[in-house]
């Protein structure tokens, strides 16, 4: 696309990174009592790779709130013409 | 108040003959002295969960926390609480063998008076309910803020089969109960039926239920900490472990 045109979402919460990149072939994605984040309840994705161990994990935590908009700004950013072309299911192809 | 102690992370025999990681604290004194197996929340076996054991020691019992995520491992700790979720957790069989395994190893030790109680927190609320419904041994049980011990139907699953509610009769030690009224989970109605259950059976139980606190306001490192409320909680515990653990 080349268009600099990107979404962006105002959000509250705590993320763990790692050194490397890093593939990764799951998403867990729940609400529950986060570890870092300062909330008594978080929106928790944890992007792993299953076969490095546990430790090969990208985390974040999210409030509410920050939660709905980045899921906003994920549709928006799908919503463009380009996205809408490469939305082939490349994880079972 | 002993403020001498040791403490570290030990290897003890858990569940299936696993050995497991724990954290341990003994306080310095010649005296006997009682114990206490601690189980961690869900976010998992952090800094607060060892504080919760060094706490314990310094009001004079060797307290002892299995790493119940332990098999998930290995990795930092926090690591391995988001993989025990992705697999689903431990099962309840897995948490009454570790919990057996860690008081075990405290009778044998050479100042245990040989009285074992449990506490647990969040998850673990449950689990010490359960532990004084399956394990005979105990002396005494704490459950704090437990959750889904009234269970929904999407709680039930291969690896916790049997709601713990349904458990209350073979309940076979004194528990005490500590609930903020702001929670949700478990919310007051929740508490009102486990209540109703242990009075139907006749079990010995202390409730102490907390205006202004909701879900785990013991913890010092969350924003649902409550002081006034948490101070006074803890020595509703102190008075408790005091009258059904320490022999002397």
């Amino acid at each position: 696309m080349c268009s600099y045109i990107t979404e962006r979402a105002t959000i509250m919460g705590h993320g763990k990174g790692v050194a490397e990149w890093l593939p990764l072939t799951k998403a867990n994605v729940y609400y529950d009592h986060p570890v870092s984040a300062p909330l008594d309840h978080a929106l928790i994705i944890d992007f792993t790779n299953e076969a490095a161990g546990p430790g090969a994990r990208v985390a974040v935590e999210l409030s509410a709130e920050s939660a709905r908009h980045l899921v906003r700004a994920i549709q928006a950013a799908l919503d463009t013409g380009q996205a809408a072309h490469d939305l082939v299911d490349v994880v079972n192809a | 108040m002993l403020e001498g102690m040791i403490a570290d992370t030990i290897g003890i025999t858990g569940h299936n003959g696993d050995v497991i990681h724990a954290y341990y604290a003994q306080p310095l004194t010649g005296d006997k002295v009682p114990s206490v197996v601690v189980l961690h929340h869900m976010p998992g076996w952090d800094e607060w969960t060892k504080e919760v054991v060094r706490k314990l020691a310094f009001h004079g019992y060797a307290a002892i926390a299995p790493h119940l995520f332990h098999r998930f491992g290995p990795g930092r700790w926090d690591d391995v609480t988001a993989a025990a979720r992705a697999k689903g957790g431990p099962s309840d069989a897995q948490v009454v063998g570790d919990t057996e395994g860690a008081a075990a190893f405290l009778r044998a030790q050479p100042a245990a008076n040989g009285k074992v109680g449990v506490i647990g927190f969040c998850s673990g609320g449950r689990q010490a309910y359960m532990m004084a419904c399956k394990i005979p041994s105990l002396d005494a049980a704490v459950d704090c803020w437990g959750g889904r011990v009234v269970a929904q139907p999407e709680d039930i699953s291969p690896a916790r089969p049997v709601p713990v509610i349904d458990m209350t009769k073979d309940m076979s030690c004194p528990l005490l109960g500590i609930f903020g009224n702001d929670d949700a989970n478990p919310d007051v109605d929740q508490v009102n039926h486990i209540e109703r259950e242990l009075k139907k059976h006749g079990k010995s139980y202390e409730f102490h239920r907390y205006d202004g606190a909701g879900h785990g306001f013991f913890a010092t490192d969350r924003p649902g900490y409550r002081p006034e409320q948490a101070v006074d909680g803890w020595k509703k515990v102190l008075v408790f472990y005091a009258k059904h653990l320490v022999t002397d």
